[in-house]
């Protein structure tokens, strides 16, 4: 049977490919959908132990608020991190994280 | 759920997810991200969590996405050439990863709670109706669905997210408000003679 495990550990594995995919792609908008797979798997853990952890004999509702809650900051993450992009390609005309390095000390 | 679905389901979700970091073009990149969170879609329903499947389905894969395919097209952005690339930051890089996934393994192993299986945490609608007449709840669609053994889950989320979270769903609601002023803001051109010089003339 398929155990909360089972799910935690692909929740994880999905967690880590986001983070692999932060740290070794170049590309901003890449980096970006990886930001957002890590934020899904965090998601899936949390339904998890909302399904695992029945109240009363239902699901714990508390969980699944929270993933509603993340879905829509999310959504607006989204929104405003693609208009900083957009407004840096055309100050720079690149998404290349090597080629934005005025910050760097 | 037939434990093969769980890993059909888990293995899109995955092999997805490594397409995203792997291919070169972002527009492959996006659309495998969208076939990745299909298949999270499926585990969110496979764990009796209809509303936060679909609305995985609706936001991410439709709207977000839409989003990131339209930027990607508006930059017209090419695959990446090969550059050269930094070996100490591969290294580095997969060895932070590798470092989670054996810590992941570590704490998976040692957590009890973990080996539930979900035939142990049943829905229990006799007992879910019980408690709610108990606690003085009588919404009629929900009592009536726990009646007849089916799963009100998208009437759930709305009573608790309408009676326990009504504060915190306003505050989204404003997040999403400077989010959009937020956008409008940055889009703005802020050099004033080049918005002038965009006009169209009445001459054109």
């Amino acid at each position: 049977m398929i155990t909360l495990n089972d799910y935690l550990i692909a929740s994880g594995l999905l967690f880590a490919i986001g983070l692999a995919g932060v740290v070794l792609r170049r590309n901003i908008i890449v980096i970006f959908m990886c930001l957002e797979m890590m934020l899904s798997a965090a998601n899936l853990s949390l339904v998890a132990f909302s399904r695992y952890k029945t109240v009363n004999g239902l699901p714990d509702y508390n969980g699944q608020m929270l993933v509603f809650f993340i879905i829509t900051v999310a959504a607006a993450e989204v929104a405003v991190g693609l208009a900083i992009i957009v407004a840096l390609f055309r100050s720079r005309h690149t998404v290349h994280v090597e080629d934005i390095s005025s910050m760097k000390g | 759920m037939p434990q093969f679905l769980f890993y059909i389901f888990v293995a899109i979700m995955l092999g997805f997810a490594a397409a995203v970091v792997f291919l070169r073009n972002p527009v492959s990149s996006a659309l495998s991200l969208v076939a990745s969170f299909a298949g999270l879609a499926a585990l969110y329903i496979s764990l009796s969590a209809y509303f936060v499947g679909t609305l995985q389905i609706l936001v991410y894969a439709g709207a977000v996405m839409v989003l990131f395919l339209f930027i990607i097209m508006l930059m017209d952005i090419k695959a990446e050439a090969r550059r050269k690339i930094n070996k100490i930051a591969v290294v580095g890089g997969a060895a932070l990863v590798l470092g989670l996934v054996v810590q992941l393994a570590g704490v998976a192993t040692a957590f009890n709670e973990g080996k539930t299986t979900m035939d142990s945490r049943p829905i229990d609608y006799k007992a879910a109706l019980a408690s709610r007449e108990a606690a003085g709840l009588k919404t009629e669609t929900i009592n009536t669905d726990l009646k007849n053994e089916t799963l009100p889950d998208a009437k759930l989320v709305g009573e608790t997210l309408f009676s326990r979270y009504n504060l915190h769903l306003q505050i989204v609601g404003v997040i999403l408000l400077v989010a959009t002023v937020g956008v409008v803001v940055l889009s703005r051109r802020e050099d004033k003679t080049a918005t002038a010089a965009d006009q169209p003339t009445s001459a054109s």
